[in-house]
């Protein structure tokens, strides 16, 4: 599949499009006017690509927005080295098809120290392999406004965090200083050293996503989609056996069950669900009967109720 | 399977959104309300449910039941205070609408994030407590739900449970409602008597008030009309970014804020005034026949004409005023109060320029409507005023259009967003004043004398030596036959602003007109040396944005505040230190000190004669100072 074939299904009934937009253009529009306006107001944006499903919506929005130019801004990874394997090949590819520059930034200083989620625990890793090594990228690059993937349906504080969410020097957010966002009129200024993190899908759900991606044949990595893998299972959570660093324990051995993912991340944190949605139908069908928030495959959520708020505090994304 | 899915994509797409918002206080029982829409609509997942139960017995006030407003009080600070102080959205859905619900604090210290919420909604659910009936807060959530353009209102009288769900309650609040409701320009108004807690008349009508026949709250959001008027109204487009993939495509792009667009359609560029036609509407997916209102879309024209982002496309049969003048609504969002006079950005649509707000004509007291006069505006007040911009905007009254008639202010220094405002009519001075276009001009007074105008503003706190320096500058330049002019603290407050005091409004009112004045004198061709503390840095700026590029020159004098004190010419700082003089610089008002003046002068390093050698210096490193 390519991002921009117009191969999908149907896009939207004639009778609608005559006269109203409809939920999904809603949303759509409501989230180009706000990448356009990035560009516009920012001297040095950089779009954050974490290979994941809203990711990919954000990029394909991207290459909306500016049509028939190209996003004039690079896609940034932070890459923990503990993504699943078929989520870097996947990044490579695209990157490559789209035509767009893409900057790889891996926390050096952690990989010296040897720094990983089963030497250092969930929270440690991620602080070091992806909060402070986007704070490296960021600093180093001089990037002055950063585009995250992130919605307000993810999560309680999310759901207060503004678009244009202002950071200090320091990459840290202020819960209770937010600059106030009335109508579409987005403050994006910032003076030297600070910057803003902008969600153009703040306003999307999880349902919202996949269906759009089905709508507009948006390419996502097959790990969404269920399939015979290797798994453990620990702590109620199903572990897919990516690689060899994944230590079994005495007697433990990895089976292969049909599972996919809801949310993608570093393989020993992410959770994998028993599921036969196969194709993107499957997932909507899916979606549509679930009870379970998708946050629930992610460890590090697991905490305290405020433990959102407190890393985005600190400069998570 | 994929049939089922086709059928259910079309169906989810047929469906309109509506965004709502609701309003009330702490108690009032608004979380529990948006909590209970969530719940019942199964939009909370099985694990969300789980530590919602577990919070409910640790944090809850419902005992063993479950607290539905934790679910919707997001920040640790919230829910630890069990109030609501921010904006939050959340989206449901039910069979037949989608909905984006913005849930805002009630308090009157939280006007402007009810503000936020009303900007984007279409209707408002104002909550009252049955058992209190209408509340001056009741009043204030009308108000501004009415000034922010939302035209249906849903009257949620909560806790009827605890009423007995009597009918002669609810009648008689509904009609002390709409006597008041008439002084906002006859919204629509739907009573509801509810129990949000107890679910009555929320989802489920209510076994329990068989007296009353109207819709539940949710059969009235699923079928309420909020058909707006954008669809009919005048095409409208600020430009956002002009697109250049190559030489043979010039276009540009925006999202349309009102009407709609078709290929052919005359255009009117504001503000310049330019006419051309739209010759394509481009899409990702190819040309569209017509673009809505609403759609992110490129158009490109006919003719190559100069735009750029911040201009406004329009209609060429009913294109929008432009001015630079305004008359506005003004709701403060800052804990720093907005003293007319000051500079701030203001944006509107895709366009931020400077702008000062000229006049305050009186506040509206958002508890009864009434209006008073006022100097300043503080945090969550509303206020009359008019505003003068660096250039004309094209604008839109607000309750004709939100997308042109809404602006924010932004301040200079912090870049906060400090106001949040409403265009209602243009001033149209800028219409009727038109500059005599004179021959004799600035450059001609100045070449008379045989130098470059300028003004040489010194700042700095009281007793630094400013007035001794400038007295000595003015000498130094006098015996080379420069035309100066020395503008005092002391001998302007005696004259010209013998009505100001002390007070921050009445500093920035004096600076502005200081710098007016000096505007003239420089316009006039002198050499203007201006003596003020002048501590603020943005009135500095103001006059400094007032004079061409170069004719503003900063000179910071430099002295520690102690070495002021022991000096004390006038005697002030004891009389301050006394308690006798309040608001003064140094001691209980701030002096905030140049970040990048011109000239930077260490009074306890150079005496005041060198200081005047350093002036001299730059003025003629600057050109100023022309050989006779």
């Amino acid at each position: 599949m390519q991002v921009g074939s117009n191969c999908g299904p149907n896009h939207y009934p004639e009778s609608v499009v005559s006269q109203t937009l409809t939920h999904l253009q809603r949303l759509e529009a409501e989230s180009i006017y706000i990448i356009r306006e990035v560009l516009a107001e920012a001297e040095n944006p950089v779009m954050l690509y974490s290979i994941g499903k809203d990711s990919s919506v954000m990029l394909h929005l991207a290459m909306k927005a500016f049509y028939p130019s190209k996003p004039p801004f690079p896609l940034l990874h932070v890459d923990t080295t503990w993504k699943f394997r078929e989520m870097i090949e996947f990044r490579d590819n695209l990157a490559k098809d789209l035509g767009i520059d893409l900057i790889v930034h891996i926390n050096q200083d952690g990989v010296e120290q040897g720094v990983g989620p089963f030497t250092h625990g969930a929270s440690l890793h991620t602080d070091i392999m992806k909060t402070q090594s986007l704070k490296q990228a960021l600093d180093k690059y001089g990037f002055d406004a950063a585009f995250g993937g992130a919605r307000r349906d993810e999560e309680k504080s999310r759901a207060k965090e503004r678009v244009f969410s202002f950071r200090n020097a320091q990459h840290r957010w202020d819960p209770k200083n937010q600059r106030p966002e009335l109508w579409h009129l987005y403050n994006g200024r910032v003076r030297s050293g600070e910057s803003m993190r902008v969600f153009p899908l703040s306003n999307w759900t999880e349902l919202d996503i996949w269906q759009y991606i089905y709508q507009e044949n948006i390419p996502i990595v097959p790990l969404y989609l269920a399939k015979k893998r290797p798994v453990v299972e620990r702590e109620g959570m199903l572990l897919m056996v990516d690689d060899e660093r994944l230590p079994l324990a005495p007697g433990e051995t990895p089976e292969m069950r049909t599972v996919r993912f809801r949310t993608l991340g570093c393989y020993p944190l992410t959770g994998a669900v028993e599921s036969d949605a196969s194709d993107l139908p499957g997932i909507i069908e899916e979606m549509l009967v679930s009870r379970t928030s998708e946050r629930q495959g992610r460890a590090i959520d697991h905490d305290t109720a405020a433990s959102m708020e407190k890393k985005k505090q600190e400069g998570y994304f | 399977m994929s049939v089922a899915i086709e059928q259910y994509l079309s169906e989810q797409a047929a469906k309109t959104t509506l965004r709502f918002l609701t309003c009330g206080s702490v108690d009032d029982g608004k979380s529990t309300l948006i909590g209970r829409l969530l719940y019942d609509s199964k939009l909370i997942f099985e694990d969300q449910l789980a530590a919602l139960e577990a919070d409910s017995r640790r944090q809850g006030t419902q005992g063993e039941d479950i607290d539905f407003a934790l679910l919707v009080d997001g920040l640790a600070a919230e829910r630890e205070q069990g109030i609501t102080i921010d904006v939050a959205y959340r989206f449901f859905a039910t069979d037949r609408r989608k909905f984006v619900v913005a849930d805002t604090p009630g308090h009157e210290q939280y006007t402007r994030n009810m503000a936020t919420g009303a900007s984007n909604a279409e209707l408002a659910v104002i909550l009252i407590d049955a058992r209190k009936g209408i509340l001056t807060q009741t009043r204030r959530h009308s108000f501004i739900a009415s000034l922010f353009g939302i035209r249906h209102l849903v009257l949620a009288v909560n806790k009827m449970d605890l009423v007995a769900y009597d009918e002669k309650v609810f009648d008689d609040i509904v009609a002390q409602y709409r006597q008041f409701a008439a002084q906002l320009g006859d919204p629509e108004i739907v009573p509801i008597p509810m129990s949000a807690l107890k679910g009555d008349n929320v989802t489920d009508a209510s076994s329990h008030m068989s007296w009353y026949k109207g819709p539940t709250l949710l059969e009235h959001l699923e079928t309420v009309q909020v058909d707006s008027d954008l669809l009919t109204a005048p095409f409208r487009m600020p430009v956002q970014w002009v697109n250049r993939p190559n030489l043979d495509f010039r276009g540009f792009s925006g999202t349309v804020a009102a009407g709609r667009v078709s290929p052919g359609d005359a255009v009117t560029v504001l503000p310049s005034g330019q006419r051309s036609k739209v010759a394509r509407v481009v899409t990702f997916e190819g040309d569209l026949k017509e673009a809505l209102p609403g759609q992110a879309v490129t158009l490109l024209l006919e003719d190559e004409i100069d735009i750029s982002r911040g201009d406004v496309l329009a209609a060429a049969q009913a294109p929008p005023q432009a001015s630079d003048q305004l008359g506005v609504h003004l709701l403060w969002m800052d804990e720093q109060p907005m003293f007319p006079g000051r500079q701030y950005y203001l944006k509107t649509g895709t366009r931020t320029l400077p702008c000062v707000v000229t006049e305050l004509k009186h506040l509206v007291n958002v508890n009864t409507l009434e209006t008073q006069p006022a100097k300043s505006l503080s945090l969550n007040e509303v206020g009359v005023a008019n505003v003068s911009l660096s250039d004309r905007v094209a604008f839109d009254p607000y309750q004709e259009g939100r997308e042109l008639g809404s602006f924010i202010l932004i301040d200079r220094q912090s870049n906060a967003t400090v106001g949040a405002g409403l265009f209602d009519y243009s001033l149209r001075r800028a219409d009727n004043i038109h500059w005599q276009a004179l021959t004799v001009d600035k450059a001609h007074r100045a070449s008379l004398k045989h130098q470059k105008p300028c003004v040489i503003w010194m700042t700095g706190l009281s007793g630094s030596g400013k007035s001794t320096i400038a007295n000595l500058l003015e000498s130094r330049l006098s015996d080379m036959s420069r035309h100066t002019y020395v503008l005092d603290g002391d001998n302007v407050r005696h004259g010209l602003n013998r009505d100001l005091g002390f007070t921050e409004a009445d500093r920035v009112e004096n600076i502005r007109r200081v710098g007016e004045t000096a505007a003239l004198m420089t316009d006039a061709g002198l050499i203007t040396i201006v003596s003020f503390i002048s501590p603020f840095r943005s009135e500095r700026r103001m006059v400094r944005d007032r004079l061409e590029n170069g004719e503003f020159i900063e000179v910071f004098v430099d002295t520690p505040l102690d070495v002021c004190e022991q000096r004390d010419p006038k005697g002030l700082y004891q009389r301050a230190r006394a308690g006798e003089i309040s608001n003064f610089t140094g001691i209980d008002s701030e002096y905030q000190p140049p970040e990048e003046p011109e000239i930077h002068i260490d009074t306890v390093a150079l005496s005041p004669t060198q200081a005047v050698e350093r002036i001299l210096e730059f003025l003629r490193q600057n050109g100023k100072l022309r050989e006779m």
